[in-house]
């Protein structure tokens, strides 16, 4: 074929094909008209209540704001610097670390433990699992007006199970010593079922051979345990690790009924703080530079698990 | 097979810890202030009463508070799936020029957290004039990453052959989807709604700061203002509240808890 055929163009035989590609291309866009229509509703949705925020959050903690003068006066960066050095945001902060640190803890420790028990071949094991699950999908508000119920020290649940050992029933959510244990309980009871379902599934999803190998050899079942599950299980352990850290720290509804960051400052964390400065004292410029702190620190954190995760992936 | 009596005892533990208060919760709802209020506590309720709910309805809205949760749940959900399925279809079949940046936008809504985003939102909301509106309550929300992301990947393990079949049969796009994509998607798509319909039912700080009159309240924060409003005086009231904003929930996890388990599991091991 060469410029030979060049004339053949203009051969009427040759314009359905013209067509076919003109066809061809008006598919194209129709397609692609299609897919902005599908995909539009959701970015915007997406850009203005996910993105957005960022971005007007960086220029809020600039400036000082009550929300209802006509506009913000630009401060600079004072809001970090009094933010960063004051005494109570280090309180706050403290605060978030251990309640954090408790609840992950907790959670992944207990979970493992409910795991191990939902994977021996017991009798209504899985009810059980179903049974611990629950509370998970239930509304974090509802399930703090139970356990207010269940701390109060004269008539609660609590002091039925203390006061037989002798011991005086602790006035829970008005002590301050007693408030975040009391929080941090509450959570695990909420969200353990839903680490024990996790680690279940990965403990199901082990190669039976190297435990068996193992067994044969005269491995103990905590030896078994330490040495072949434990490390197997790591990668759904980071995953917990991580995606608990992020709830935790935007832990609110539970706060909100049980402490309102309360007695004093006991339970104040920095969710707590970003509503309290916020919406309770109408300091945007505040509460927008915690917002942004908080966003740092968790961004931190998913760009850690995002890289190990890429790690894991090329190590295998 | 030998008797594991240790591991028995261990697992109604286990039971019991999670059992116990909810067990609480209703027989309280269910029993007389004076049963409430004696010690040691009645196990068991000696004379079953509604009187608790009436209480509670009587001291908020409960009424309003059920209609506006609904309203929002069935709504809420039906968009935010709505936006799922299509754009998982649109990024599972349809080409489009920089496809790949444009998913990674939409999985990257999943790294911002949304307690961070309240005061903005609150502040965009406030100046299209939605606040304490249903609009005001249901819109920010409808944003769909996860959701996506888990209609997304079942796409596309569904086999080629089937779409295919159907676009040379001359099915337009929405009509696969309608008719080949989805019936075959039932699993997933029961998941996706179901995960979504609890989020929206048990949301709290949102409608806590968007809404400003009692009307307009849902369920998880009218527990709030009648906690605030009966003390602690009055654990009844409280409990049968209480008992009126889980129960939905406890019936959709009692019926479809599968979908629920299967779906964050698969969400976590994938993820």
């Amino acid at each position: 074929m060469t410029a030979l055929d060049l004339p053949v163009r203009t051969h009427p035989d040759e314009r359905p094909q013209v067509a076919a590609s003109n066809q061809k291309r008006s598919r194209r866009r129709r397609e692609y008209g299609l897919f902005a229509l599908l995909v539009a509703p959701n970015l915007l949705v997406i850009a203005v209540f996910a993105y957005w925020p960022i971005i007007y959050n960086a220029f809020l903690s600039l400036t000082d704001w009550n929300m209802i003068a006509a506009r913000p006066t630009f401060v600079g960066l004072s809001n970090y610097t009094r933010t960063l050095t004051d005494p109570a945001f280090h309180k706050t902060l403290g605060i978030t670390i251990a309640f954090t640190g408790l609840i992950v803890a907790g959670s992944l420790v207990i979970g493992l433990a409910l795991a191990l028990l939902f994977n021996l071949p017991l009798k209504g094991r899985s009810v059980v699992r179903t049974i611990s699950f629950a509370p998970h999908i239930l509304s974090g508000a509802a399930v703090a007006t139970i356990w207010l119920f269940i701390f109060d020290p004269g008539y609660g649940l609590m002091r039925a199970l203390i006061e037989p050992f002798g011991a005086e029933p602790p006035d829970w959510m008005n002590n301050s010593d007693w408030a975040l244990p009391g929080l941090v309980i509450v959570y695990l009871w909420k969200n353990v079922g839903f680490t024990a379902l996790i680690y279940l599934a990965g403990l199901q999803g082990l190669p039976k051979e190297l435990d068996e190998a193992a067994a044969i050899d005269g491995a103990g079942s905590w030896t078994r345990f330490r040495a072949i599950k434990l490390p197997l299980l790591a990668p759904i352990t980071f995953f917990l690790l991580i995606t608990t850290v992020i709830g935790t720290f935007q832990a609110f509804d539970v706060i909100a009924v049980m402490t309102g960051g309360g007695p004093g400052d006991a339970t104040t964390t920095l969710s707590w703080s970003i509503y309290n400065e916020g919406f309770q004292a109408f300091n945007a410029g505040r509460a927008a530079t915690l917002s942004i702190i908080m966003f740092v620190i968790l961004l931190i954190v998913t760009t850690v698990q995002a890289r190990v995760m890429e790690r894991r992936v090329h190590y295998r | 097979m030998k008797v594991r009596p240790l591991q028995y005892i261990a697992l109604l533990g286990v039971a019991a810890i999670f059992l116990g208060p909810l067990y609480w919760l209703v027989s309280t709802a269910l029993k007389q202030p004076a049963e409430i209020y004696q010690w040691p506590p009645a196990w068991w309720p000696d004379k079953l009463t509604w009187e608790n709910f009436s209480l509670a309805w009587q001291a908020a809205p409960f009424d309003r508070f059920f209609i506006n949760s609904t309203i929002i749940t069935v709504i809420g959900t039906a968009l935010k799936v709505a936006n799922a399925v299509l754009t998982a279809y649109a990024f599972a079949y349809l080409r489009f020029p920089f496809k790949k940046i444009l998913f990674l936008l939409v999985l990257g809504a999943m790294m911002v957290p949304g307690h961070v985003t309240l005061l903005p939102n609150y502040l965009t909301v406030a100046s299209l004039g939605w606040i304490n509106t249903y609009a005001g309550l249901i819109i920010p929300g409808i944003g769909s990453a996860f959701a996506t992301f888990l209609m997304r990947q079942h796409f596309l393990t569904l086999p080629s052959e089937v779409t295919d079949a159907a676009a040379v049969d001359g099915a337009g796009h929405l009509r696969t989807l309608w008719r080949v994509v989805l019936p075959m998607s039932q699993p997933m798509l029961i998941t996706v709604v179901v995960i979504t319909a609890v989020e929206e039912w048990n949301n709290f700080v949102w409608p806590l700061i968007v809404t400003n009159t009692a009307e307009m309240r849902t369920l998880p924060v009218g527990l709030l203002i009648l906690k605030d409003e009966e003390g602690l005086a009055n654990w009844g009231t409280i409990m049968a509240g209480t008992l009126l904003v889980l129960a939905p929930m406890l019936l959709i996890f009692l019926v479809a808890q599968r979908y629920i388990v299967g779906g964050i599991t698969q969400g976590a091991l994938k993820g």
